[in-house]
């Protein structure tokens, strides 16, 4: 059995800085992403979401720097990731990204590990929920 | 609909995208990563990658073309679910090819009004045509919302 990683293990956590404004409008500028709703608030009022929400990828981007960060020190990789959209997230949102490992696979030298993935805001709302898969070279 | 389901697997043109070093430092500081390995070579290279990597989901930021004929609203779209299935590790300075299709139509009326389900797949290969990312991505319309 892999020793770095186990089923029902839970991948380090990464809590983000509270969300800004200004982090939408570079993360609009960064992506190509120029919708009017995650930037400007009256479109967003007029659009019926009460002011700009952060992009759906914005979110899902934190969730891949957990993954990043996870399997980085054993230099693994990444091999599919995939989220729903569940919820909006705003600014001054906090979003922490977690994961458990549900499957692990030993295929010669390499272990592949499959696991479940989301994220969360400050009251607990669920916002993206999905899957992964990466591996990693036994070390 | 008939002409909405006549556009599934239409293809974009593979557009040519640059990936450029300084994409990757500002898409990193967009989404708040401070990881050295998406702003300098030594780090990267450190950390046993070639050159300086993409972050997981910086396939998004390229261009895949617009699929002829298909004409989508500007707003009211809802993103409802995104995958990527890696291949190929991409890195700054390669050249990549990226198209995309409608993979699946679906329409569907309930207690919210009616409802489309677009479905697209995109393709990102090399300049040798091997197949380096695949993105799934869902994008729901809503329609006569009561």
């Amino acid at each position: 059995m892999n020793p770095l990683f186990t089923i029902g293990q839970e991948l380090p956590r990464l809590i983000k800085p509270p969300i800004t404004k200004t982090q939408l409008v570079m993360y609009s500028g960064a992506s190509g992403d120029f919708n009017p709703i995650h930037t400007v608030d009256e479109f967003a009022i007029e659009a019926g979401l009460g002011g700009v929400i952060a992009h759906g990828m914005l979110t899902m981007a934190f969730v891949g720097q957990m993954i990043k960060d996870t399997v980085k020190p054993y230099q693994g990789r990444i091999l599919q990731f995939g989220v729903r959209f569940q919820e909006m997230v705003r600014p001054g949102d906090v979003v922490t990204c977690s994961g458990k490992v549900t499957k692990i696979e030993e295929q010669g030298t390499e272990y592949y590990v499959e696991c479940d993935i989301e994220a969360h805001t400050q009251n607990g709302a669920r916002v993206v929920a999905g899957s992964a898969t990466f591996m990693v070279p036994q070390q | 609909m008939s002409s909405l389901q006549d556009m599934v697997g239409v293809s974009s043109q593979p557009v040519k995208n640059e990936v450029e070093k300084g994409a990757i430092r500002k898409f990193a500081e967009a989404i708040g990563d401070d990881d050295p390995v998406y702003r300098d070579e030594e780090a990267a290279k450190k950390a046993g990658f070639p050159a300086i990597p993409v972050p997981p989901t910086f396939s998004r930021t390229f261009d895949y073309g617009e699929i002829p004929g298909l004409e989508m609203p500007k707003a009211g779209l809802i993103h409802g679910e995104q995958r990527f299935t890696y291949h190929k590790p991409i890195y700054a300075g390669d050249v990549v090819f990226c198209s995309r299709k409608l993979l699946k139509v679906r329409e569907s009326s309930g207690r919210l009004g009616s409802m489309t389900f677009y479905m697209f797949e995109a393709e990102v290969r090399n300049s040798a045509g091997e197949l380096l990312l695949v993105e799934n991505s869902t994008v729901i319309r809503t329609g006569g919302a009561k």
